[in-house]
């Protein structure tokens, strides 16, 4: 399943002295195999762009097609809802139900899905995002801790099955215990559930050590779109935009550029590890 | 005696009453004084004790057992309370729910206000809190119209203009982006070189500790660590078990010296690391 | 969506209407909705209409605006004009089926009309040319003196500019819960009223539960900044009677006074 968008264009307040253009000319194709970070300063458009993709923004002009529907589509708007969850920033001050199973079944059961299918749904996203299904089920959402609670919202998503999952910052807020543990239940859907992600973060390294792609944002329009490697080997014309690099990308360049012969294109902590050894041991030896 | 901002004396503090089975005991046997004009950090994970810690500096939380004092004022005593709110301002983490009214200067005055000072003072000292914070040129505006890392400016301003001797803030950068994140930062260290306040800053994120002149690590309600920012960073495998990160270059410099290599283990900016090398 | 509604509906300016104490406006605006009830016969209208066309001009707020105002009050207008052109007796012009259209009806139904549509324009003059901030404090010094009897005149100011400033932000919230229950296949446009109604439930508790978490750590921050309720409170801005304002009251005093006793002359 891919999703594609062809031209789209958006503005707010059409006619009126607030008139503001957020998606300017967007062409975007998404494939499955896609692990994408998403990234732009606040107000760039990234949020916009990712309420397209499952029709709760539809276009000014152009279109989007979510596996060969048109979001413009009214009359299958729920399928494409289905097909691409949406996680929204702090999505635990969605929840409203008595219980986590309740709050959980809400997506499953608006698709109009039968009382075994939803139980099993649930059951499935429950486990799927960490938590254990019998201990928690019963509990009120409102119990937990920040983390968990984020967790469940996530499963209220992933109950839906979606094929996309697009995330919008889902460690905002959390301690770096609560984000690795996030993190790496997002990792393991990709990889064990091949589910396609879209990641909207502002944290560089984070981007880094999870994404295959990376498509860069900057006042409503794509401005790169790449390999994670290719795109952080641009340093100037992220920096042009104000946006980062990983500390660790930043360190190498700055070594390579005292002239030491490394390889700057290393993004994870590991692999400059590796890369400093190596050159550190050929100097001893030489 | 003096020269402390803030004293703990043996503290305790315990959420619910005793016998309670859901009785939480939040701090524990906490000793702790900050110097006048001291920048301290406190880090720690959610749940940690780092919150309560910082609400039972102003007298927001009196402690269970032991003894808070706040330039020599015990915030036990109910007729100190609001000497030493004006003392301590405290700037939370939602930037939306701390501002009161519908424009940046009217919020500002909001404190000055409470304490009964003449508008023409206040004036000056809302005008002088907007330049701190450099949002001068957002005085008429709405608050909600303003970015994160500025709403977050608007409300140091409006401890600002209390003229307090010190600043606490909880968690202030933990809903921004990384550009209201650094406005906030900077904000603060202008604070405590220029202006002279004493700060004490709480927070998950480690890179925001560099500033500090020494930092506490609290885990389950005691403070576990205590040093100065590169004391701290050189002990990289103890902080990452008690669930906080390390800036990347301090973790790659502790790899590189674990495999034998002479690198110092205090390296906190990139700068830094590349010189040692 | 939801955001691009406008509450209070300021028109910020530097007009002399805008620079009237609020206090004034406020006093202008009570003795205007009260001669409108004085006026009995349709000529004192033509100076109501000379006094609002007049404020208009001088506040510089554009015709448009002051009628947006009558836009949401209009199906009552209709209601209104409908009932009193069929309820009252008199002379009989023609008849719809059972209904009667008398001439006196017709008369009444203009005449109530009128007055609701200068109800609505005069006070929208008022919240269009103050801002609400400066509209609470006025409101809170005329009520002062009720203070004497226990009515707790600066805690309802505040609750007022609080609401003020949270309506936005309330706005925000409900526009993102909507979608994110949208996200989820909720659905709050279709149905009948039954459904519709239990389909808000996914909205309503979220915004309630963020509400009071809202008010909770709004309470603490406003301790934290010394709050302690109005006494020995000041202000950054304190309400100054210029001597226009005196001016513009003994006017307007006078042409309400006029307008009120057409009604014994």
């Amino acid at each position: 399943m891919i999703i594609r968008l062809e031209n789209v264009n958006y503005i707010y307040n059409p006619n009126t002295p607030f008139e503001k253009k957020a998606l300017d000319n967007i062409n975007l194709t998404i494939d499955e195999t896609d692990f994408i970070g998403l990234i732009g300063h606040t107000g760039s458009g990234k949020s916009t762009l990712v309420q397209h993709l499952n029709g709760l923004i539809r276009p000014t002009s152009g279109r989007v097609l979510v596996d060969g529907i048109d979001t413009k589509d009214t009359g299958n708007l729920l399928k494409v809802r289905q097909k691409v969850g949406l996680v929204f920033q702090y999505p635990e001050h969605q929840l409203f139900e008595e219980t986590i199973y309740k709050d959980v079944a809400f997506g499953p059961s608006n698709l109009g899905l039968s009382q075994d299918e939803v139980h099993e749904r649930v059951k499935t996203a429950i486990e799927l995002v960490g938590l254990d299904f019998e201990k928690v089920k019963d509990r009120s959402p409102f119990e937990l801790s920040g983390g968990q609670k984020r967790r469940v919202a996530i499963a209220g998503v992933l109950a839906m099955k979606p094929r996309v999952l697009v995330l919008d910052e889902p460690t905002a807020g959390l301690d770096p215990k609560g984000r690795d543990q996030i993190l790496g239940r997002i990792k393991k859907l990709y990889e064990e559930k091949n589910i396609t992600i879209i990641l909207v973060s502002h944290s560089m390294e984070d981007i880094a050590k999870l994404v295959n792609r990376i498509v860069v944002m900057h006042r409503g329009k794509i401005v790169m779109d790449g390999k994670t490697k290719e795109v952080f080997k641009q340093v100037e014309k992220l920096e042009e935009i104000g946006l980062g690099i990983p500390q660790i990308t930043n360190f190498m360049r700055k070594f390579k550029e005292k002239g030491h012969p490394v390889d700057d294109t290393v993004i994870t902590v590991e692999e400059a590890k590796m890369e400093l050894i190596r050159f550190l041991r050929s100097k001893e030896n030489a | 005696m003096v020269d402390d901002m803030i004293r703990f004396e043996n503290v305790t503090y315990k959420y619910g009453a005793d016998g309670d089975d859901n009785q939480l005991v939040a701090v524990q046997d906490i000793n702790l004084s900050v110097k006048k004009g001291e920048y301290l950090v406190i880090l720690g994970h959610n749940g940690s004790g780092k919150s309560t810690l910082s609400k039972l500096m102003n007298g927001l939380l009196l402690p269970t057992e032991g003894n808070v004092y706040v330039n020599g004022m015990n915030t036990k005593e109910e007729e100190n309370i609001w000497k030493i709110r004006k003392i301590a301002g405290m700037v939370f983490q939602n930037p939306d729910n701390q501002l009161v009214a519908t424009i940046v200067e009217e919020d500002v005055a909001f404190g000055p206000e409470n304490l009964g000072i003449p508008p023409e003072e206040i004036r000056r000292r809302v005008d002088k809190a907007l330049d701190i914070v450099e949002m001068a040129e957002y005085k008429k505006h709405a608050p909600h119209l303003l970015s994160g890392g500025q709403k977050q400016r608007v409300a140091i301003a409006g401890i600002l203009a209390m003229e307090p001797e010190c600043v606490i803030l909880d968690e202030p950068t933990a809903m921004l982006d990384p550009v209201g994140r650094a406005e906030v930062i900077s904000t603060l260290k202008k604070l405590n070189r220029q202006e002279k306040k004493s700060i004490i800053l709480i927070t998950h994120y480690m890179d925001e500790a560099v500033e500090g002149d020494r930092v506490l690590i609290m885990e389950k309600g005691r403070i576990v660590m205590e040093g100065t920012p590169k004391d701290i960073f050189c002990q990289v495998d103890k902080v990452k078990e008690l669930g906080l990160d390390v800036p990347q270059v301090t973790e790659l410099a502790y790899e590189l010296k674990k495999e034998g290599f002479d690198v110092p283990c205090d390296i906190l900016t990139v700068e830094e690391l590349v010189d040692a090398l | 969506m939801l955001r691009d509604i406008t509450i209070g509906q300021y028109f910020p300016g530097d007009t002399i209407v805008h620079r009237l104490d609020p206090r004034t406006k406020i006093l202008i605006a009570i003795m205007f909705i009260v001669s409108l009830f004085f006026i009995k016969s349709f000529y004192p209208y033509l100076f109501i209409l000379a006094f609002v066309v007049l404020t208009v001009r001088l506040s510089k707020v554009p015709f448009r605006y002051v009628l947006k105002g009558l836009k949401p009050l209009i199906l009552i207008i209709l209601i209104t004009f409908t009932i009193n052109i069929f309820m009252t007796k008199g002379e009989v012009l023609f008849s719809i089926g059972p209904l009667d259209v008398t001439k006196e009806g017709i008369r009444q139904a203009v005449f109530m009309a009128l007055r609701l549509i200068f109800l609505i324009t005069g006070t929208s003059l008022l919240t269009l040319t103050t801002s609400p901030i400066s509209l609470t404090d006025g409101i809170e010094k005329l009520m002062s003196p009720l203070r004497r009897f226990n009515v707790p005149v600066h805690e309802l100011a505040m609750m007022m500019t609080i609401a003020l400033r949270f309506i936005p932000t309330l706005l925000e919230e409900t526009d993102k819960i909507m979608k994110a229950q949208t996200a989820r296949g909720a659905d709050f446009e279709s149905g009948n009223i039954v459904k519709r109604a239990k389909n808000l439930v996914p909205l309503l508790v979220p915004l309630f539960i963020n509400a009071f978490r809202r008010a909770d750590e709004l309470a603490i921050a406003m301790e934290a900044r010394c709050y302690r309720g109005g006494h020995n409170r000041t202000r950054l801005n304190e309400l100054k009677f210029t001597r226009n304002d005196v001016l513009v009251l003994i006017i307007t005093t006078v042409f309400f006074g006029v307008i009120v006793s057409t009604r014994y002359i």
